[in-house]
């Protein structure tokens, strides 16, 4: 009886897990051009994005989604349909976002996500380039005395499941031979409660999401400080699936276009201006000659309407960590290769 | 096999005298029989598994194509690969160079763990307010109401997360609540003071454990001669003294150890004595106090089952009240106490992946982490699902033995 009854249950068990699976393979056999012909059909793109970090992607008293990560939404939109409204954001979780992009569930996910080797490969993503360079951060209460990361031995650490924090802490701890007790929460804002509760003495986080943390969720934003030193490489990437490269290629360029803009001078001010340009490039890139959208499958105004509509790089950067935003941050590595930075537009000729 | 060669004829030509005529061809049996019930019903079956069985290849293969095409990796090689994250509790030595393999164990090791906890506390708990709920006093049988419809109508994830803000709330370790010389109470845990570790504390243990073993076959042996010689051996004294006496001379013989293992303020944390981590405290509480709440009321229906004929008949017989609860009650109240009570044990085992949301590294929780780092999904879930599987089954098995144990048997 016993044992025809875990048949029973295994027989279950197995159905529904290839359901499970069914459902996620179900409108995942992707070919070349299919995604931007549904996303035309469907009039707009549907973007994953990360539920609650400041300067990338929050909803804002208004109820509006605003974010670097959501500008570039907003910008791939603005190329593909012509109107950098027509998206659809879907925040997602540490654990939900890669499913939901292997799915199909979203077109492209902007959501803070550090290309790294296994994830390009073995997850079926291709990622766009770079388009935030940070590393691993670490945040202490001011009263903890604490000055430094090696002041760290045999703290406890608040972290999500999952991220690549979570393995750079282990090594940057394992590396100078400290000890630490991890606490792993995946709600976000559980996470961040925590650490500001005092279950934790330190929360590990991107560097560049700590001001957040410190400015808008702690009570007093003068109790915690920000330890100096950045650690571990964390180039944010947005990710397409793989196997529709025209896809791939018209997120790639979306995000080269607002690099070379910015280099061009092309900003969202002077873009009109910028229409009359003699500069060749300049008219390649806003489409007054060439046919380079067209290559893409997109329509030649395609950098125009990103630039108009959303921005050029430094616009984008400046709406959310420039001097006049809530939390400004040094440019550093997010500058481009003529100022000393690591963006460096691919030539749009 | 002679005899059961026999048994099968005699079967077969019982069965061919009522329905068919000793010489009716062979053709013409088997058609009767494809035409029986029975055959229709194992056909019927038959097919059915083979479209089960159909179906889910089909879905499979399906999957693992769309995977292929897709270039998702699949297959549960990386389980051998090295983890590369912590884990914050661990009852085995885990390091993040360890395989994934071992952090599942290690996930699944404090699965188990908190689900044992949790069923003891429960039950614990449950059949005091149980025995609360059909006492005589009107005070004790509003409160254990009270109780019972407060945890049992909260749903359990707002309750793991309620005792998870209420620890959080407690004073930080350098402002330590002192439990008198016990221990300290913290927003990072009970840490409490414990004895220092010794060998002797091991044999202690073992001590103890052959003093319950000698005292319990002590009193079958006196029970033996009281049904079979009514002549009543005094037992009690002799028990108490071995199992007090057996593992205090163990201690003794082996050095009397007594340091104690007292925690202190070092750095950011408490260092030294056992501490119980607040997630897992909140996880506990959450989870064994709402399944408290419905073994209470369990406890409440057995022991309400009983017809009162029952206890009448046993106060007649001037039994002492511990008597008619422990012999007339409880042996009957259990038959109808046991059932529910397994599937109680199997609904707490799967709360516990609620440890998600407090942070207690149990299976869930890993997994989580898992699917993240190596992106397979289907195979950490189909890990999850086959492990929870192998729980709950488990579970129901253990409670339908001490289900048989307990029914009520026929002779």
């Amino acid at each position: 009886m016993l044992i025809r009854k875990t048949f029973f249950a295994s027989a279950l068990l197995l159905a529904f897990t290839t359901l499970a699976g069914q459902a996620l393979a179900e409108d995942a056999a992707t070919t070349d051009g299919d995604t931007l012909k549904k996303i035309k059909a469907r009039g707009e793109v549907v973007c994953g994005v990360h539920p609650a970090r400041h300067g990338f992607s929050a909803i804002d008293s208004k109820g509006n989604w605003e974010g670097l990560d959501v500008d570039f939404c907003r910008a791939v939109a603005a190329a593909v349909l012509g109107d950098a409204k027509k998206v659809r954001f879907t925040p997602l979780s540490t654990a939900q976002r890669f499913p939901a992009i292997q799915s199909g569930e979203v077109d492209v996910l902007s959501r803070n996500i550090t290309a790294s080797l296994t994830r390009d490969v073995s997850l079926g993503l291709n990622f766009a380039p770079p388009n935030f360079y940070t590393g691993t951060g670490f945040m202490v209460r001011a009263n903890s005395g604490v000055k430094k990361v090696e002041d760290l031995d045999g703290a406890t650490v608040c972290i999500t499941p999952g991220s690549s924090t979570e393995q750079n802490v282990a090594q940057i701890f394992a590396s100078r031979h400290m000890h630490y007790t991890p606490v792993v929460i995946e709600n976000n804002k559980e996470y961040v409660a925590a650490y500001l509760a005092g279950r934790c003495d330190v929360i590990a986080r991107d560097k560049v999401a700590l001001p957040g943390v410190k400015n808008f969720d702690a009570e007093k934003p003068e109790d915690h400080v920000i330890l100096p030193g950045i650690y571990s490489k964390e180039p944010l990437a947005m990710a397409v699936r793989k196997g529709d490269d025209q896809w791939f290629n018209i997120v790639k360029w979306v995000v080269y276009a607002t690099f070379n803009a910015e280099e061009m001078k092309v900003s969202q001010a002077s873009v009109d201006e910028q229409l009359k340009s003699a500069d060749p490039d300049v008219q390649g890139l806003l489409g007054v000659s060439g046919d380079f959208g067209q290559k893409l499958g997109l329509d030649k105004q395609w950098a125009y309407n990103i630039v108009k509509q959303v921005g050029n790089y430094g616009d984008i950067y400046n709406r959310h960590f420039g001097p006049q935003s809530s939390e400004p941050l040094d440019r550093d590595l997010n500058n481009l290769w003529t100022d000393g930075g690591l963006l460096y537009g691919l030539p749009i000729r | 096999m002679p005899g059961a060669d026999a048994e099968m004829m005699k079967l077969t030509d019982n069965a061919n005298a009522s329905v068919l005529a000793p010489d009716t061809p062979a053709g013409a049996r088997l058609a009767t029989f494809l035409g029986s019930k029975t055959a229709r019903a194992w056909c019927y079956q038959v097919v059915l598994a083979i479209l089960l069985a159909g179906f889910s290849w089909w879905l499979y293969s399906n999957v693992v194509e769309n995977m292929r095409t897709q270039r998702i990796a699949t297959g549960f090689g990386f389980l051998a690969h090295s983890a590369q994250f912590a884990i914050g509790e661990t009852l085995i030595d885990y390091t993040p160079r360890d395989s994934y393999a071992r952090a599942v164990l290690v996930g699944l090791l404090n699965t188990l763990y908190v689900t044992v906890c949790g069923i003891v506390l429960a039950t614990t708990l449950g059949f005091l307010v149980g025995l609360g709920r059909v006492s005589k006093n009107w005070l004790l049988v509003k409160l254990a109401e009270g109780y019972v419809e407060l945890l049992r109508n909260v749903p359990v994830i707002l309750q793991v997360i309620f005792w998870s803000v209420v620890i959080r709330n407690l004073p930080s370790p350098r402002d330590a609540i002192e439990l008198a010389g016990f221990g300290f109470l913290t927003n990072r845990g009970l840490t409490l003071t414990v004895m220092q570790q010794h060998p002797g504390w091991l044999i202690t243990l073992y001590a103890l454990l052959a003093a319950l073993l000698l005292s319990a076959g002590l009193s079958t042996l006196a029970r033996r001669m009281r049904e079979q010689h009514g002549r009543i051996v005094p037992v009690a004294r002799l028990r108490a003294g071995l199992i007090i006496g057996l593992p205090l001379l163990a201690w003794w013989l082996s050095g009397a150890p007594h340091a104690l293992n007292q925690p202190e303020l070092r750095g950011f944390n408490f260092k030294g004595g056992f501490t119980v981590s607040p997630e897992f405290t909140a996880l506990l509480l959450g989870i064994a106090l709402y399944s408290s709440a419905f073994i209470a009321e369990i406890v409440r229906a057995g022991i309400q089952s009983v017809p009162k004929g029952q206890l009448e008949a046993a106060r007649t017989l001037s039994l002492s009240p511990w008597h008619v609860i422990r012999h007339v009650v409880m042996p009957q109240a259990m038959r109808v106490m046991v059932p529910p009570l397994a599937s109680q044990y199997v609904s707490l085992a799967k709360n516990s992946s609620i440890a998600v949301v407090v942070g207690y590294p149990e299976l869930a929780n890993i997994s989580n982490t898992l699917m993240n780092q190596t992106g397979q999904a289907l195979e950490a879930i189909a890990i999850m699902m086959v492990v929870y599987l192998i729980i709950s089954g488990s579970t129901s098995l253990l409670m339908n033995l001490f289900n048989r144990y307990v029914a009520i048997k026929e002779r």
